[in-house]
């Protein structure tokens, strides 16, 4: 106020390319409207040169009949279906894979990641090469692995390893009996989700009343026996309608029963696997990130061994843990479009693939598909930071 | 902030250059193109042999790449200046609509989908082909009649796809599809034993069992189910260029029918029988309106041969793949290859 350069006067705003904030705004505004600029040129433009090369455009294409076979559909598919049927079969088939890798990668990365931590030797040591090996070969060289050194040397189904003439192994895939629901069945399944909700909010209840009075009930031990007895005494009540289809060898290959194939074999392994490695390193650090002093606290307030685990280590263990592993989730969705190298008919082999070639529409195609990945990865991502929130410490 | 805006502008720039650089394909350009590179880009398989190989010297071999041989030898007179471009079926059609290869010649099967709506022409049929079945003989079977339930490998992204699901819906049959991107990878199912039956065009699957480590081990079924005509395909928009591809091919079954091959080219060059004259170029010139010279069609047929001459030596009497002439013998002789005379 007092420097003899004239300051604005008191009261008077300076202009607004003075002011550093609304310059920015203004920038940023500029910027916005550039990019947009950019985006609608470089679409109209590609729209243009589609159309000048006589390059059929739009989704139309997707109610058109597909005409081709795919091996594996959890939907109804015939060769007469639409090609945006082709989409919703590939996309299933690779929220199959995903999800069946998910769950496998998890318990063998904790598996894993804690026997590293093992005072036993051998275990800490087994579990250490496994997750150097693992980690450190190229994916799409492991799932090579299993299906053309390991799946591909199974015998023809005339020769199939069998399991009590039940479950069959061979070339052609894994075979076992198929569950057949009579009439009834529903009850029991409408059993089984009674009793799971009934667990839920046993433990709820059991936690409110832990905190306003101290006393515990062994909910665990009771929620498991709810779901299991539960179900069971419905099943048996309602004369248990459930017969097995057997898989029964005829003509060129089994028939009945549900088939897995090689394919979805290998890449499951061959995802679990890897994904497992990474994992289990993270599971490691996150435990080992606990500081030793917290455990020898709990022992000093006399907490069990197994409460001291669960009650102050993993708490505090999954705090490291979530973040990375939600990266490990999203890497084991993407990289089960390598499926395509197999011929397991994922999204990208059947739509990105065989959908593609046979209408011509690339542009279309891979949008749809890598909208796709986009969604999945960002659901996954949404869901893994709720769960991080809920685990967090809260302080108080 | 400052550094943030020049990033994003460089990269709007490159971008939006890109974006022009990729005009559309106008009368003249590709042939202006290859002129200046010096050699004519192919897309071939990625080994298939008597159609696109390579030998165990690395050179290219076969009906497909003698067609490209044709090209270059129209276009620069010296059938060896063209490059070779492996290209599974699925990658095909993309590279030649964006413009990485100048002419497909792929054992491509010609149909109205891809030539109407992939802004892609098809130039003229180099093989008549037609799609069977190779079982093992283990198998007992001499019917495709017989293969309900079997399971398939096909290669993806193919017409053969299409027509095996056709086929089995129209005999009320079921079958299993194996899918694979390569057709090397198809045959490794089959030798595995993860499929029961190969499928493909004819001619492939006769290639592709003396590959087999047991040829006499396994049989091509009788029933051929479809009409595979495979041919050179070119980008749309470009009748130039499409001109000179169509001609390459004609000017190989003209020659083959007057009589022209590699070996009496040179005695017939200055023959004065106004058909043959033509053809060499001495008398008119049909080569310029191409962009191509006067002796365009002789360059082709003494460098390359005529169609019977190519025919022979890749898939023919002259290979080991033994195919008959049949359907793909001039129409004097039976056949349907037949082209416009040169006039």
């Amino acid at each position: 106020m007092t420097t003899p350069s004239s300051p604005p006067p008191r009261g008077e705003t300076p202009p607004f390319w003075r002011d550093p904030a609304k310059r920015a705004l203004l920038f940023q505004a500029l910027m916005l409207a550039a990019l947009f600029a950019v985006i609608g040129f470089i679409v109209s433009n590609t729209l243009e040169n589609l159309d000048a090369r006589g390059i059929t455009t739009g989704f139309g294409f997707l109610n058109d009949t597909a005409g081709f076979g795919i091996v594996q559909s959890l939907i109804d598919y015939t060769p007469q279906s639409s090609y945006g049927r082709t989409f919703m079969v590939g996309l299933l088939n690779t929220l199959l894979v995903s999800a069946l890798g998910i769950f496998a990668a998890t318990v063998i990365g904790f598996l894993m990641g804690i026997a590293r931590l093992s005072p036993n030797w051998l275990i800490a040591r087994i579990a250490g090469a496994y997750v150097e090996i693992f980690r450190n070969i190229p994916l799409l060289l492991q799932i090579f692995f299993w299906y053309f050194a390991v799946l591909r040397s199974l015998p023809s189904p005339r020769q199939s390893m069998s399991l009590g003439e039940a479950v069959f192994l061979n070339i052609r895939g894994l075979v076992v009996p198929a569950p057949v629901g009579g009439a009834g069945f529903g009850w029991t399944l409408v059993a089984l989700a009674v009793a799971v909700i009934a667990a839920i909010v046993l433990v709820r209840w059991n936690r409110r009343r832990q905190e306003a009075t101290g006393d515990r009930l062994p909910a665990g031990w009771i929620s498991a026996g709810m779901i299991v007895a539960l179900p069971a005494l419905v099943f048996v009540v309602s004369g248990m309608p459930l017969t097995w289809d057997i898989p029964k060898l005829g003509g060129f290959n089994f028939s009945g029963g549900i088939t897995v194939l090689p394919e979805l074999l290998a890449l499951w392994l061959a995802l679990s696997i890897y994904t497992g490695a990474f994992i289990a390193e993270i599971v490691r650090s996150g435990i080992q990130a606990v500081s030793k002093g917290q455990t020898e606290a709990s022992r000093a307030l006399s907490l069990s061994g197994g409460m001291t685990l669960r009650l102050v280590v993993i708490p505090q263990a999954m705090r490291v843990i979530i973040p990375p592993l939600t990266s490990q989730y999203l890497n084991l969705i993407k990289n089960s479009s390598l499926a395509t190298a197999i011929g397991y008919p994922d999204l990208v082999s059947v739509f990105a693939g065989t959908t593609l070639n046979q209408t011509g529409q690339a542009i279309e195609v891979i949008m749809m598909t890598m909208a796709v990945y986009l969604t999945l990865s960002l659901l996954v991502s949404m869901f893994m930071n709720w769960f991080n929130a809920r685990m967090a410490l809260v302080e108080r | 902030m400052l550094h943030n805006n020049k990033t994003l502008l460089c990269s709007a720039t490159a971008l939006m250059a890109t974006l022009l650089a990729t005009g559309s394909a106008q009368a003249g350009e590709t042939m202006e193109a290859v002129k200046e590179r010096g050699q004519v880009v192919c897309g071939v398989s990625t080994g298939l042999p008597g159609f696109s190989t390579p030998d165990d010297q690395g050179n290219w071999e076969g009906i497909d790449v003698d067609v490209c041989h044709g090209v270059a030898a129209a276009v620069f007179g010296d059938a060896s200046k063209v490059q070779f471009v492996p290209l599974n079926a699925k990658e095909r059609f993309t590279a030649l609509q964006s413009g990485e290869i100048d002419v497909l010649s792929r054992n491509t099967t010609w149909t109205a989908t891809r030539d109407t709506t992939l802004g892609l022409n098809f130039t003229g049929v180099s093989f008549y082909d037609g799609q069977g079945f190779l079982v093992k003989e283990s198998l007992g079977i001499d019917s495709a009649k017989q293969l309900d339930g079997a399971a398939f490998c096909v290669q993806s992204g193919t017409t053969t796809e299409l027509n095996l699901a056709d086929y089995f819906q129209a005999h009320d049959m079921s079958f299993e599809p194996v899918v694979f991107d390569t057709s090397d990878q198809t045959v490794g199912g089959f030798e595995a034993g993860r499929c029961d039956v190969l499928t493909s065009d004819t001619s492939q699957l006769n290639a592709l069992r003396i590959k087999l480590a047991d040829p006499s081990g396994a049989k091509v079924l009788p029933e051929v189910i479809s009409k595979e005509p495979l041919g050179p395909v070119v980008r749309q928009g470009d009748d130039q260029w499409f001109n000179a591809v169509k001609w390459t091919l004609f000017a190989m079954i003209n020659a083959e029918e007057m009589g022209i091959s590699s070996e009496n080219a040179d005695e017939l060059k200055n023959s004065e029988k106004p058909g043959i004259a033509r053809f060499m170029g001495s008398e008119g010139n049909f080569g310029q309106a191409m962009g191509l010279p006067a002796d365009w069609a002789y360059s082709i047929v003494s460098q390359v041969g005529n169609y019977g001459e190519v025919f022979d030596r890749n898939v023919g009497a002259g290979s080991p793949l033994n195919i008959e002439r049949g359907i793909n013998a001039l129409w004097t002789e039976g056949g349907i290859q037949y082209a416009p005379p040169i006039r």
